[in-house]
């Protein structure tokens, strides 16, 4: 017997919130960045990425939690002014969601599914 | 949210929402309408006559790889017999330009054809890398404006092409719209709504057949149509990212998405009230389609893009300009050449009094064009902007160059 499974059998409330955190579900997402976008994300147009599937009061996760994760996690530029202004993605920015333009799906109250397509384009770049 | 079936062929999954009219639309029957749209402003207005030359003044960038693309298709589907040609500018910037030219090499070969690139160094002895090297990143923008414009048009003579069409979008000339009225320029406003602009017939004509396309649908284009650009900010204008005009057009757009295009009607419809500055609109309005000829200028714009849209970079130029107008003499030559010769008739907020604006417009001295004393380039004034530029850029150059 592992100490995990050990915890995971546990009782006390701390060992079920160290499970919670340590098995909390994922889903597997690609995330793509272009018209500029990449730059902000580490010169890198495809993300493969696994993000929690719940926010942290256990809704499902949105496009507007992915925004936030990708501010937190995924972006290493600190000019998150570029991406996001007053806590929602810039104007000018299109996003694609498997492909369709996310105003047809609910905008950031989309909730995302195992195996999405999420492609952020700028359209502020010259062209 | 379920699927949408499209709103024309009622089959296909709908992907796009046009933002003029929040029509749903599949990839095929979108991509089938956008261009349906560009011919339907190619034709009205007259843009093209069969077997003429036309250049596609081309960065690389999204617009101009969708013009080029779409005038590609419609010139074979609805033969135009045009002549087209695909003409770059490299203004010798390190690190910027050198990718855009490899992606507009690629579209030579894609779209089949021919590629000429003018570079700042052969037409004015300078790189824009010198040029920074000598006055520095701030005022930049102005000289690489105003030899662009030039080099667009002296690439062409090059060619013997008298017609260059730009990537200018729907949301180009709303901004441009909106900048010139911020500023009180009303003659400019005017002539930035022309489809088509440039001189005589001896000259070289400029024209923008994406005028009424939507940015959105421009990139949803290339998007869709899989098409091979480039994107990237120039190294010289980081502000250009933020240009006020354009964030103010996009939150705009996020409101109201037709607000674009409805700015673009109104800039229209204050042109029509100019004396003396015919102005046109979609030519299905129902009068004979203009070739208004506006004096073209708009030079102090366009970094950050390749084919010399008035992008946020003309914005930071003019936020500078009113923010610091009193230091207006320490950036004479830069004033000098955007207002061209209205000196003391700046309308920016330090003129406090409206009775002066309103009254100094229909006073403006008429543009009288004639050719530029050094190069022979047409110009309103006894050097063209490029020479003037260059006469204080070649004072500067150190002895050892000369």
């Amino acid at each position: 017997m592992s100490v995990d499974s050990q915890m995971s059998t546990g009782t006390g409330p701390a060992a079920q919130d160290a499970v919670a955190l340590h098995e909390q579900p994922k889903i597997s997402i690609v995330v793509e960045f272009s018209g500029g976008l990449e730059m902000l994300f580490s010169d890198q147009r495809r993300h493969s990425l696994s993000i929690p599937a719940v926010d942290k009061d256990g809704r499902p996760a949105t496009v507007a939690f992915l925004i936030d994760y990708l501010c937190r996690n995924t972006m290493k530029d600190s000019r998150q002014e570029l991406f996001v202004l007053e806590d929602h993605l810039r104007p000018g920015i299109l996003v694609l969601i498997n492909d369709a333009d996310w105003e047809l799906e609910g905008e950031e109250s989309y909730e995302i599914q195992n195996g999405d397509n999420i492609l952020f384009v700028s359209t502020l770049h010259g062209g | 949210m379920p699927p949408v079936p499209c709103a024309i062929c009622k089959t296909e999954r709908a992907l796009i929402k046009r933002p003029k009219n929040y029509q749903k639309l599949c990839r095929q029957c979108f991509i089938q309408i956008f261009e349906d749209e560009v011919h339907h402003t190619i034709t009205s207005s007259q843009l093209f006559f069969p077997g003429e030359k036309v250049a596609i003044g081309a960065s690389g960038g999204k617009d101009s790889t969708v013009l080029a693309s779409v005038l590609k298709t419609l010139n074979e589907r609805h033969k135009y017999g045009l002549d087209l040609v695909l003409l770059s500018i490299d203004e010798g910037i390190k690190g910027y330009r050198d990718d855009s030219l490899e992606t507009v090499k690629r579209n030579a070969v894609q779209y089949e054809m021919p590629l000429k690139i003018v570079g700042y160094d052969e037409l004015y002895g300078w790189t824009m890398d010198q040029v920074v090297e000598t006055i520095g990143k701030k005022g930049n923008c102005t000289y690489c404006g105003v030899f662009r414009r030039q080099a667009l048009d002296r690439g062409a003579k090059m060619l013997g092409i008298k017609h260059v069409v730009t990537g200018h979008n729907a949301d180009d000339v709303a901004e441009t719209i909106l900048m010139n009225l911020l500023r009180g320029d009303l003659s400019r406003l005017s002539r930035s709504t022309s489809i088509v602009t440039g001189s005589n017939a001896s000259e070289v004509k400029r024209s923008k057949p994406l005028k009424y396309a939507y940015e959105k649908e421009i990139v949803l284009y290339a998007h869709h149509k899989k098409l091979d650009y480039f994107s990237t900010e120039c190294i010289y204008s980081p502000e250009a990212f933020r240009g006020s005009a354009r964030t103010l057009i996009k939150s705009l757009e996020k409101v109201r998405p037709s607000a674009i295009l409805d700015v673009v009607r109104s800039g229209e419809d204050m042109a029509r009230l100019v004396p003396g500055q015919p102005s046109d609109s979609c030519g299905c309005k129902g009068k004979e389609a203009p070739v208004p000829k506006a004096v073209e200028d708009e030079g102090a714009g366009g970094c950050g893009s390749a084919n010399g849209r008035a992008g946020g970079g003309e914005m930071a130029a003019m936020e500078k300009q009113l923010r610091e107008n009193e230091k207006v003499a320490n950036e004479g030559l830069e004033t000098e050449v955007k207002t061209q010769k209205v000196q003391g008739q700046r309308h920016d907020r330090t003129n406090k009094s409206e009775t002066e604006v309103s009254v100094s417009v229909p006073l403006r001295p008429k543009q009288k064009l004639g050719t530029c004393e050094r190069c022979g380039y047409m110009s309103s004034q006894k050097l063209c902007q490029a020479c003037m530029l260059l006469e204080g850029l070649n004072k500067n150059r150190p002895e050892i160059r000369i």
